[in-house]
This record gives C-alpha cells, sequence and structure tokens, in this order.
C-alpha cells in the first residue's frame, strides 16, 4: 500500500476513521464492565461523572452468581452449543461431502435447497415448532433446543464446508480408491483429516450461533433451571419494572466471555469462514 | 462329492453377493444418497413439516392448548383489517431499509479505512468485529441502559453540552424508538460488512490502480470505476444476506422496545410472537409471520441463484 502520506494526512485518512469506528464498536462493552462495578450509590446518582467508577465493587459478580442461576444457565448454555455443534458438524459433512464429490442426479437440486433452507429466519418457523414441541412433550427440556437449533446450523456447515471441500485437491482420495479403498473408507480415513481448518470454522461459527440464539430458547425453556444465559438475563434479572442494572451488566460481560474467549483464539479461522460464507459461496 | 461341494459354491456365492453389495454401495448416486438420508430427513422433519403445518396453522382459529378448526382465509382478512398490521408492515420496511443503507455506506468506510497497513491491524480487526459475535441479547441489554430513560449515559453528555434536562426520552418517542433500533441493528451488523467488503477489497490487483493513476485517475475516480464495479458482486451478496436477516429480526426489538412505544417498533417477528405466545392465537399469529414470506421467498430465491452462479 501507499504509505508515502505525511503525518497528518495519515492521521485524517487512517486513524480518525479506524478510531471513531474502535470508539463506537467498543464504548457498549465498556459501558457493561464500568456499571458492573460501580456500587448502587454511584450507578444511581445523576450527579457524578458516568464514565468513571469512584469505588469499584465486585458485589454485582457475588449477587449474580450467589442470588441467581446464573451458573446453571452458564452450563446449559454450554452443553447446548457443545451437542448441537457437534450434531450440526456431523449431518452437515454428510450433506457437504457427497455434494463436493459425488456425480449424481439431482445434486443442483439439493445443494441449493440446503442454501435457501440456510437462509429461512427462524420467525416463520417459531410458532409451528413450538406447537410440535409440545406435542412431543420436549417443553423445558434442553433437548427441545438442543434438536431445533441444528435445523438453522445444518444447512450452514454444509454450506460452509461445501465451499471447503471444493479446495481440496482430489488426488489423494483417487490414489485411495486405486487401491481399493471403498467411499466410505476414503471419507473417512483420507479425506476428513485433510479439512480441519474447515471444522473449526463451521464449528465456531455454529457455537457463536447457538451462544447467540434467543427466540426458540424463549418460547421452549420457562423454567428457571433449563434456561440458557440470555433468556435467564432477559426474563430474571429484569423483574417486572425493576432493572438490577448492576446484575444485569455483569450477567452481560460475563455472558460475552466465553463466545469471546473462543472468537480470540480462533479469529483467523473465524474471520476466513465468515468470508467464505459469503463472498465465495 | 456333490453334498460337499454344496456349502463351498454357498461361500463363493455369498462372497459374490457380498461383493456386489459392496460394489453397489460404492455407486456414487448410492452412497450419496445413503449418505445424505439422515441430515435430509432431520431437514425435511424439522424445518419442512414445520412449514407446511404452519400453513394448515394459519388457515385455523387455534387458541393455544386446544383443537383448531378451520376458517380458511379469516385470518389472513383479519390481518388485512388490523390497522396495527399495516403499520408493523410499515415499520419493517421502514427498519430494513434504514438500517441496512446505513450498514451498507458504514461498511464501505469502515473497509476502506481498514484497507491500508498500520500496526496491530490484526488485533484491530478482531475488536471491530465483537458487536457482531457477542450474543445480541447481551450487547442489547448494554444498549438498554445507555438509553435508560433516568441514568442515560448518552444524556448525561447532551445535558453537560446544554441540552435541557432531562435530555431525550429515546425509547418512549416513537420516532427516536425507531431511530434507536435502526442504529443498534447497524451497530451490530457493520463489522460483518466491514470485514467482508474487506477481504473484497485485498483480492483488487494493485496494478489496475496503478493503470487507473497513469490513466490520471484521481482518487475519487479510481474508486468510483475501479474499486465499485469490483466489489458489486460481493456488495450485492452481503447486502441480500443482511436484508434477509434484518427483515426477520426478532430480538433486538423484543428485548429494547417490545414493540412499543405505542407499536412505533413493532416488527413481524415482533407481533407475531406477541399474538401467538402472549395472546396465545397461534393460528393469527401464524399468519402474521407467514405475512414475511412473500418477500422472503423473493429474496432467498433471488441469493440462491445468485451463489450458486457466483
Amino acid at each position: 500500500m501507499v504509505t508515502g502520506y505525511s503525518p497528518v494526512e495519515r492521521a485524517v485518512r487512517l486513524w480518525l476513521p479506524v478510531g471513531f469506528f474502535l470508539l463506537v464498536a467498543l464504548f457498549p462493552f465498556y459501558w457493561m464492565a464500568v456499571t458492573s462495578l460501580k456500587p448502587n450509590a454511584e450507578l444511581y446518582n445523576r450527579h457524578l461523572m458516568p464514565l468513571l467508577v469512584l469505588h469499584p465493587t465486585l458485589k454485582h459478580y457475588v449477587d449474580l452468581l450467589t442470588q441467581t442461576s446464573f451458573l446453571l444457565w452458564t452450563w446449559n448454555t454450554m452443553i447446548v452449543a457443545v451437542l448441537s455443534t457437534a450434531i450440526s458438524l456431523v449431518l452437515g459433512v454428510m450433506l457437504a461431502y457427497p455434494l463436493a464429490r459425488m456425480r449424481f442426479a439431482g445434486a443442483g437440486l439439493i445443494a441449493m435447497t440446503v442454501a435457501a433452507i440456510y437462509l429461512v429466519p427462524q420467525p416463520l418457523l417459531f410458532i409451528p415448532l413450538a406447537d410440535l414441541i409440545n406435542r412431543l412433550d420436549l417443553g423445558n427440556t434442553l433437548s427441545a433446543v438442543i434438536l431445533t437449533y441444528p435445523t438453522m446450523l445444518v444447512p450452514f456447515c454444509a454450506w460452509l464446508l461445501l465451499g471447503y471441500f471444493k479446495t481440496v485437491p482430489k488426488e489423494l482420495e483417487e490414489a485411495a480408491r486405486i487401491d481399493g479403498a471403498s467411499r466410505l473408507q476414503t471419507m473417512r480415513r483420507i479425506f476428513l483429516p485433510l479439512c480441519t481448518p474447515g471444522f473449526i470454522s463451521a464449528g465456531i461459527f455454529a457455537f457463536t450461533l447457538s451462544q447467540n440464539e434467543f427466540l426458540y430458547a424463549l418460547i421452549f425453556l420457562t423454567k428457571s433451571s433449563v434456561r440458557t444465559v440470555p433468556v435467564g438475563v432477559i426474563a430474571e434479572l429484569i423483574r417486572g419494572d425493576v432493572f438490577y442494572w448492576g446484575q444485569l451488566m455483569a450477567g452481560a460481560l460475563l455472558g460475552s466471555i466465553p463466545v469471546a474467549i473462543i472468537y480470540s483464539f480462533f479469529v483467523e479461522h473465524y474471520v476466513a469462514g465468515l468470508t467464505s460464507g459469503s463472498v465465495k459461496g | 462329492m456333490t453334498s460337499r461341494s454344496e456349502p463351498v459354491v454357498g461361500v463363493v456365492r455369498l462372497a459374490r453377493r457380498a461383493v456386489s453389495i459392496s460394489g453397489w454401495l460404492d455407486r456414487e448416486s448410492v452412497f450419496s444418497w445413503l449418505m445424505m438420508a439422515p441430515p435430509l430427513l432431520f431437514l425435511a422433519a424439522l424445518v419442512g413439516y414445520p412449514f407446511l403445518y404452519g400453513i394448515l396453522l394459519s388457515l385455523q382459529n387455534r387458541p393455544v392448548a386446544h383443537a383448531g378448526t378451520f376458517v380458511g382465509l379469516k385470518n389472513f382478512a383479519n390481518d388485512i383489517n388490523d390497522p396495527i398490521f399495516w403499520k408493523v408492515t410499515f415499520n419493517t420496511f421502514l427498519y430494513t431499509a434504514a438500517a441496512t443503507l446505513l450498514k451498507m455506506v458504514g461498511g464501505l468506510a469502515l473497509a476502506l479505512a481498514m484497507n491500508q497497513q498500520f500496526p496491530l491491524k490484526n488485533l484491530v480487526r478482531a475488536l471491530l468485529l465483537l458487536p457482531f459475535i457477542v450474543p445480541t441479547v447481551l450487547s442489547t441489554v448494554a444498549w438498554m441502559w445507555i438509553l435508560d430513560p433516568a441514568f442515560s449515559v448518552l444524556n448525561w453528555f447532551l445535558i453537560a453540552l446544554g441540552v435541557p434536562k432531562p435530555g431525550p426520552s429515546w425509547l418512549g418517542n416513537p420516532i427516536l424508538a425507531m431511530a434507536s433500533i435502526i442504529v443498534i441493528n447497524t451497530w451490530r451488523g457493520l463489522p460483518f460488512y466491514g470485514i467482508t467488503l474487506l477481504a473484497g477489497l485485498q483480492t483488487v490487483p494493485p496494478e489496475l490502480y496503478e493503470a487507473a493513476t497513469i490513466d490520471g485517475a484521481g482518487g475519487w475516480q479510481r474508486f468510483r470505476y475501479v474499486t465499485l464495479p469490483l466489489l458489486q458482486p460481493i456488495i450485492l451478496i452481503v447486502t441480500l444476506f443482511s436484508v434477509i436477516f434484518t427483515f426477520a429480526d426478532f430480538q433486538l426489538v423484543y428485548v429494547l422496545t417490545h414493540g412499543g412505544p405505542q407499536n412505533a417498533t413493532q416488527l413481524f417477528a415482533t407481533y407475531a410472537f406477541d399474538i401467538a405466545m402472549a395472546s396465545g392465537q397461534l393460528g393469527l399469529g401464524a399468519s402474521v409471520a407467514l405475512a414475511m414470506f412473500p418477500a422472503l421467498a423473493l429474496l432467498i430465491l433471488a441469493l440462491t441463484i445468485y451463489l450458486r452462479r457466483g
């Protein structure tokens, strides 16, 4: 890139816009953190400068962890996210491999159907699904969401993996076939081990999507003991018109941390998935 | 002799059959369909069936926990005569158009600003994506507190700058509430736009810019005649994505305003939820949710066809 700018010009072209975007993107998180550390006397005093904490306290965190079921919600969220991601990766591979490697009648139609299902937003389906879950007697069980999250994650994983699979060279599989391996053996022993980066991308995406899901969890999980973090925070820290802002902010921050940590480890995979999922198709 | 050769023949036959079964299983079409059967059945059961069942529900008067009675198109007639339904339609289109436009312009600006070399670039990119990663409900709770009627940090600054107390009521005023949900949706979705477009920008060959510069093109002309045309396919795809998921947005509005004040921020998804879950009228709610379908179907079809070609 061109770097022959004067420092002033560089500040205007680079640091001003980048700084602005950073400030806007991060302020709500700063605000969460500051609020969660303020004692109530500071929190509800309109005369103090709001951006700073004078007497930081962990009281809201202690209250959140001891007086609410936050830890249980975190546990539920993790179980649901891990299981629905695992199911979705397995089913996603079973769709993507034949579509990427085999020639058979109807392949184009199936690929389009998978893409179309990936784009169907949940609000179109939640009412009939709610009725279905009731009839299956799965209301207020984690199975209800572990079963329904893959409806959005399977097409998503399949679509992302399909793009990835097509970039893997075919020579090794052809060699294995000549050596007499069946298609299933070729896929399992030769092909899939080559695709770890693709699985990581799809897995992180599916994991963050299931941590983020709200509508199905809100409808299917109405008992505190089975709730996930987003639903628990909204349903139990806002009681009537009373807002426990300190605890709410502590919960919002703690609830974001697992996703943020996993994301920070795999950010390159995430960006690769983000751009290949939409750009390359 | 004959009696002893019998089992040998049988074994050979079995072996042959085994070979032919494994040969049959190894045929491309057989292998493919067997492999795809479980995921396809899963999707048929939990996406296909609910979709058809939703259409059936929309034709019924179906209170929750009661049997439904077929009423034909009565629910849809109800919607057409419901002034709130039309308000919801207007709100949804306004919300989608405004938020998408802001994300597109802001995302392009973000991508252009980030398409320069500077230290810690990868860290900055990772931080900029945070609003898109963090669960929407949790970041919306932070926004709720930023816009709180009594303790808004925004109003604290506005008052310090001389705006009369108590400052604007962000979520209490219908117009400001709509503006707020549009801005927050933009805040969340803009990084997706920006980072995807950035990836697109990085594929533009530098020779093209050099050639344009030699031909006398200025900065704006390089952007207008080199960058934009090359980015156009990516902009189109990201926009279609964004439009689909903004059009059917639920979480942000449900948490921040519950559709209020006086349905000023009610969208299709939140209105369908209110009717079906809060009032327990599954049939009528399903008809409101299905009202999204024509627009969504067109968008999804367009994007699917486009992705296949691309």
